[in-house]
């Protein structure tokens, strides 16, 4: 609290990112959030920031207005706010600026966030996803794979660069373990054929070393397939990238030393071209009256959704080597935690129905990316960053799977917002699962002690997450998922780079409107049933109802308040109809029917708003008052 | 002329039929007059059934005797028959080529097609200009039905019946006919009964090079606006082409004349210039081959999205000017026969719920686009693979369904009708078995007796077997304005029709038949609860009852 210098400020103006349409309302500080909630009493709308989400704050230069602050959120939420005198601005501004660079992992919000559960619960909640039972579901340990503690202290492999080998899972051969690699680590992945997939780091092969023991490790890994008799590495760096990093001691493998093994470059980018790309994207999408040409150029040239095909791309060549050719493959990169990552965890979710479900895709989210040590501490910006460690990997394997979703919309049980969510609390520092960079780490921390598990939450909320269109049956007749790669397939994922600017969205959500009906469904089944106890009662004997969805519970979790903590879903209309006078929602609409043929658009969209030209030179007739014409901001100019 | 001169070789067997995401189909093809098709003469096997007046062109390729065909369609779809021997070849592409581009209109296949089914309500009389002015009546009497283009002398490409200011009589009408091209001078569009205002169409002023002005047309545009109200003159050109074509004798309004009037100038394209754009954007859906930067980058020079944009905004601005600032509009491009529909028809749907339901899209249809002379017959000729010379084809109506279906995805509840209606209506006005969309204007139609010759869309389309296939499961009538967003990433690529031969659809398919599913569960479920609900209240009284009478 002792940064806070002012924490209330009132009087001050939110400006919209698009359109010139502003409110006024009074600006909170807190310890952990900055809250904006508008003055207007019948609608007040209320924004709440919490402070790990804010990437950056601007002070810009004076206006007759006031002083304009721009905020831009790591969630891709940008408001910018003007406030009246220059002092509290620059009070909240530097109040800001030391908030949002938490010197320590102490002064996360995870280490005072309480849900208020009591210790079982938290402990209850952190146990829900148990890796140990992930490797059992594979098929592991087996007669060909074993698990093994070697990494029990953190110690075999280079602490500098070794970080999250999960601890009990290892080939046996790693006995012979020599610190060639940098930091090799290995999962696998158990098909129906046997192969497996394995995720290391780069070989420190530089012009000419060679490793005995790597070389054996490889052929231990392509005896224990008998499908195949080679094992694909699939190096997934650009080849200029590789041969660059020969040059440090490092490199790719010689396939004439390695004997049995079909090498193979990706040529996905590193991070600092991928924060390049999505900075160059947010800058394009965020331009006010973009036009359709600026747009598409700018797509183009930010390169995003290249990049987001280059790693769907090889998510397939990956699943395919082990559906098709039953191969087992090494995937690696320079340091193995992020491209690898990004190709090992989707081209499982290609492969494997389980990881398309809810628990399954946490499960898949906690061993691939926590446990193999994704560096998320650095990627996500949460500690004192270094800038040039930020990047949006795990943005990007978030995007894939929603292309994904697009492509197959009955074969994952969640939908975008599970998505969306998952992406708020990366970034949140709320729960510790995504805290610091290393299994280590996260150890040390003690988080499953200080902090609670956004798997808990999110399972507690499930409802919300629900594709209502899901069929498990689908797995069954696409076990391994085909997505089309041609460009034209890959789109703009607006719901995720626009979710806050609701002046982008579809007006009427599909996805809301089905899971209406499906809970509706879930209801009248009961009510069908109780009333049918009921006439039972009377000697009247039904035909029973065939029921066509599993009797779940039916009571729904609470829902979430605010719109940045809690599910999108549904808080977003409420927000809505808080925001804008004319807003009709869809409850209204029930009430008052036919008859409403007043000034009502649907779900609070104005013309205004979506800035269909500028009435430069309104002239709204003398005797009728200006309220329609100031309302809308269409006023400026005189005729 | 008899089509049997036409068709040298009627039959050649051991045909094989290639199309993208289905099974190759060996069999018979046979030429008739007005199909193209191919039989494997087994049972349960999908034949191919072709329209030649759907081909829009084709490519022949020899491989030694083996001679290939490739058709393209005009509903953008791709096939390829390969066909034994080269002589066969040669005579069933040239067949196809003279089939498919024959130039009379009476030749068409809806002159003779004779429906299958039972033509309950005929389509020809379904949306009579006299029923929607009956409707108007009913909430204003400031205006008139006027005859005065019975024997479309005044305007030929208008209808005979229009509906104009009821203090205009019929001698200004040809007057002000006279100073607008084509003799289109400004009728009633639309009438937005929340506040009275209206929006007109015409087409541009013949001003010229020396700014000739015309009383009556000032008169007849000034006797729509209110006293003291003002109104705003939508051109959907630019001030420079509109300056252009001045010396073209067309021109723009004056300031000076008409005071009342506030002039703005959108930027939708020509005709030829959105040719040209289908073209690019269905090769750059077709290739395959693309990265993702030769994608984006075709579909940037495509500049259909860019189309689609401008259309759609400069249809919000009308609808703004008109529900918002409450004034009224007169929207005109240069003829008024292309964008000026365009941008009529969409603010329509924007504001009035009636143009979301089924029948009020059709009378949408037939009003703002058939009615209104929207030159169907030219514009439709050729479709995005035309290697000829254009000649005044374009995709005007396309896009108006673009942009429809566009406002369709931002508002998925606030239609009856689904894209399956759309895309029906994009391929039937290009190629179709009913008259509907024969013709350029109802003069036209007229004298080709389409009403007595040929069957109805309309007839075909209304009966519920077929509506089914169009209905919204989603929808729920809502009496409000809808403003869609008009934002680049708000916009999307219509996928139903320039992916639609390019994908596999069947994942998306069974998705939207759940979602289906789950909608009628839910309506089965109500009615059960409800039936539940009364017969418990009549074992409740009659229980009651017994008790009273112990």
């Amino acid at each position: 609290m002792e940064h806070i210098r002012t924490p209330k400020v009132e009087q001050v103006k939110l400006l919209d990112r698009f359109s010139n349409k502003s409110v006024i309302g009074t600006l909170h500080l807190t310890a952990t959030h900055l809250i904006f909630v508008e003055s207007n009493s019948t609608s007040a709308q209320e924004i709440w920031i919490l402070h790990h989400h804010i990437a950056s704050v601007e002070k810009l230069s004076l206006t007759t207005s006031g002083c304009p602050l721009l905020i831009q959120c790591r969630n891709f939420r940008l408001v910018h706010f003007v406030i009246p005198r220059e002092r509290d601005c620059h009070d909240i501004y530097s109040s800001l600026l030391r908030l949002l660079r938490p010197v320590s992992y102490d002064e996360l919000y995870a280490f005072s966030y309480n849900p208020k559960q009591n210790d079982q619960q938290r402990e209850e909640g952190w146990q829900l996803i148990d890796l140990a039972a992930e490797f059992e579901r594979m098929g592991v340990p087996c007669d060909q794979w074993q698990l093994t503690d070697v990494n029990r202290e953190y110690k075999r492999l280079p602490p500098n660069i070794c970080i999250g080998l999960v601890k009990s899972v290892v080939p046996h051969l790693l006995c012979f373990y020599n610190v060639l690699r940098g930091g090799k680590r290995l999962y696998l992945f158990v098909s129906c054929l046997q192969a497996a997939v394995c995720r290391c780091s780069q070989p420190l092969s530089g012009f000419s070393a060679r490793c005995l023991e790597d070389e054996h490790m490889l052929q231990a890994i392509s005896k224990a397939n008998h499908n195949s008799r080679y094992v694909y590495v699939m190096d997934t760096r650009p080849k200029l990238n590789a041969l660059a990093n020969r040059a440090a001691g490092k490199g790719y493998e010689n396939e004439d030393n390695y004997s049995n093994i079909r090498f193979q470059f990706v040529g996905i980018e590193n991070i600092h071209v991928m924060r390049g790309s999505l900075q160059k994207l947010l800058e394009v999408v965020g331009t006010r009256s973009l036009s359709m040409t600026d747009y598409l150029v700018g797509l183009e040239n930010s390169g995003w959704l290249r990049h987001i095909k280059a790693i769907m791309d090889a998510a397939i060549f990956l699943a395919k080597a082990v559906t098709v050719e039953g191969a087992s493959v090494l995937v690696h990169c320079s340091d193995g935690w992020d491209r690898t990552a990004q190709v090992c965890a989707l081209g499982s979710l290609l492969m494997d129905p389980y990881y398309r479900t809810i628990k399954g895709f946490m499960v898949l989210i906690e061993k691939d990316w926590i446990s193999f040590g994704h560096k998320f501490a650095d990627r996500c910006d949460q500690l004192d960053p270094d800038p040039k460690e930020v990047s949006p990997i795990f943005t990007q394997f978030l995007e894939c799977v929603w292309q994904l979703t697009e492509q197959f919309p009955q074969a994952f049980e969640f939908s975008e917002w599970f998505l969306i969510q998952i992406h708020e609390h990366v970034h949140s520092c709320q729960f510790g699962n995504f805290l610091g960079n290393s299994q280590r780490q996260r150890e040390v921390l003690q988080l499953k002690e200080r902090t609670y598990s956004l798997w808990a939450h999110l399972l507690s909320e499930k409802q919300n997450y629900l594709n209502p269109v899901y069929s498990p049956s689908f797995a069954e007749s696409h076990p391994v998922l085909e997505p089309s790669t041609q460009a034209c397939h890959f789109k703009f994922w607006r719901n995720m780079y626009h979710q806050y600017d609701r002046s982008m969205h579809p007006r009427q959500s599909i996805l809301k409107q089905v899971l209406t009906f499906k809970e509706s469904n879930r209801e009248l089944e009961g009510t069908v049933q109780a009333l049918k106890t009921k006439l039972q009662k009377f000697g009247v004997s039904t035909s029973p109802l065939k029921p066509q969805t599993p009797p779940r519970e039916r009571s729904l979790p609470p829902r979430p308040q605010s719109l940045i903590l809690g599910a999108p879903l549904l808080s977003r209309k409420e927000v809505q109809q808080e925001e804008d006078e004319e807003v009709f929602g869809e409850e209204a609409r029930e009430d008052a029917p036919a008859s409403t043929d007043g000034e009502r658009t649907v779900e609070g969209s104005s013309a205004t708003e979506n800035g269909y030209g500028e009435l430069t030179g309104s002239f709204g007739s003398k005797n009728e008052p200006a309220v329609v014409t100031l309302e809308f901001g269409v006023a400026r100019m005189t005729c | 002329m008899e089509f049997a001169e036409l068709i040298k070789t009627p039959r050649v067997d051991g045909v094989v039929l290639h199309r993208p995401f289905m099974p190759t189909v060996e069999g018979t093809l046979c030429l008739t007059g007005h199909h193209l098709i191919l039989s494997s003469r087994q049972d349960n096997t999908e034949e191919l059934w072709l329209l030649h007046a759907n081909i829009d062109s084709t490519e022949k390729r020899f491989v030694g005797s083996l001679g290939t065909i490739i058709v393209k369609c005009k509903d953008l779809r791709v096939i390829q028959l390969d066909i034994p021997g080269m002589e066969e070849c040669l005579n069933i592409a040239s067949s196809i080529e003279a089939l498919s581009t024959l130039d009379s209109v009476s030749l068409m296949y809806p002159f003779f097609y004779r429906p299958l089914f039972e033509v309950i309500e005929d389509g020809w009389q379904s949306f009579a200009p006299e029923e929607s002015f009956r409707d108007l009546e009913s909430m204003t009497d400031e205006w008139r039905l006027s005859e005065v283009n019975k024997d479309f002398s005044v305007c030929p490409s208008y209808p005979s019946l229009l509906t104009v200011p009821k203090d205009i009589d019929d001698e200004s009408l040809c007057k002000a006919a006279s100073f607008r091209h084509g003799g289109r001078f400004p009728v009633l569009s639309y009438y937005h009964k929340k506040n009275g205002m209206v929006m007109m169409r015409a087409a541009q002023p013949l001003t010229g090079t020396n700014g000739r002005r015309c009383k009556e047309d000032e008169k007849l545009i000034n006797a729509t606006l209110c006293a003291g109200k003002r109104g705003y003159i939508i051109d959907t050109r630019t001030i420079a082409v509109a300056q252009q074509a001045k010396a073209r004798g067309g021109g723009f309004e004056q300031e000076a004349n008409y005071p009342q009037w506030r002039r703005i100038h959108k930027a939708i394209e020509r005709s030829n210039v959105l040719q040209d754009s289908l073209i690019k954007l269905v090769e750059a859906c077709n290739d395959q081959s693309h990265s993702m930067d030769r994608w984006l980058s075709k579909l940037e020079a495509s500049n259909w999205q860019s189309n689609v944009k401008e259309i759609l905004t400069t249809a919000c601005l009308a609808a703004q000017c008109i529900d918002r600032e409450g004034a009224s509009v007169l929207v005109h491009g240069t003829e008024g026969t292309d964008s000026t529909l365009q941008v009529t028809s969409l603010a329509q749907i924007i504001l009035d719920p009636a143009c979301r339901t089924i029948r009020g899209f059709e009378a949408l249809i037939e009003r703002e686009w058939l009615q209104a002379g929207h030159p169907f017959h030219q514009r439709c000729a050729q479709s995005a693979y035309s290697n000829g010379k254009p000649r005044s084809e374009a995709p005007v109506f396309l896009l108006f369904l673009d942009c429809v279906w566009q406002i369709l995805r931002q508002f998925p509840c606030s239609f009856q009708f689904n894209e399956n209606l759309l895309i029906m209506l994009f391929e039937h006005a290009y190629t179709s078995q009913f008259g509907t969309f024969l013709g350029n204007c109802v003069a036209e139609r007229g004298k080709l007796q389409l009403s007595q010759k040929t069957v109805s869309l309309w007839s075909w389309v209304n009966r519920p077997q077929e509506l089914e296939r169009f209905l919204n499961p989603l929808y729920e009538p809502n009496n409000l304005v809808i403003w869609p967003s008009v934002a680049p990433q708000s916009l999307l690529l219509w996928e139903g029709v320039f992916l639609r031969w390019n994908r596999s659809t069947k994942c998306l398919d069974e998705a939207y038949q759940e979602m289906v599913h789950i909608i009628e569960y839910n309506k089965e479920l109500q009615n059960k609860v409800n039936s539940l609900r009364r017969q418990l209240a009549q074992l409740e009284t009659e229980d009651k009852m017994v008790a009273d009478l112990k």
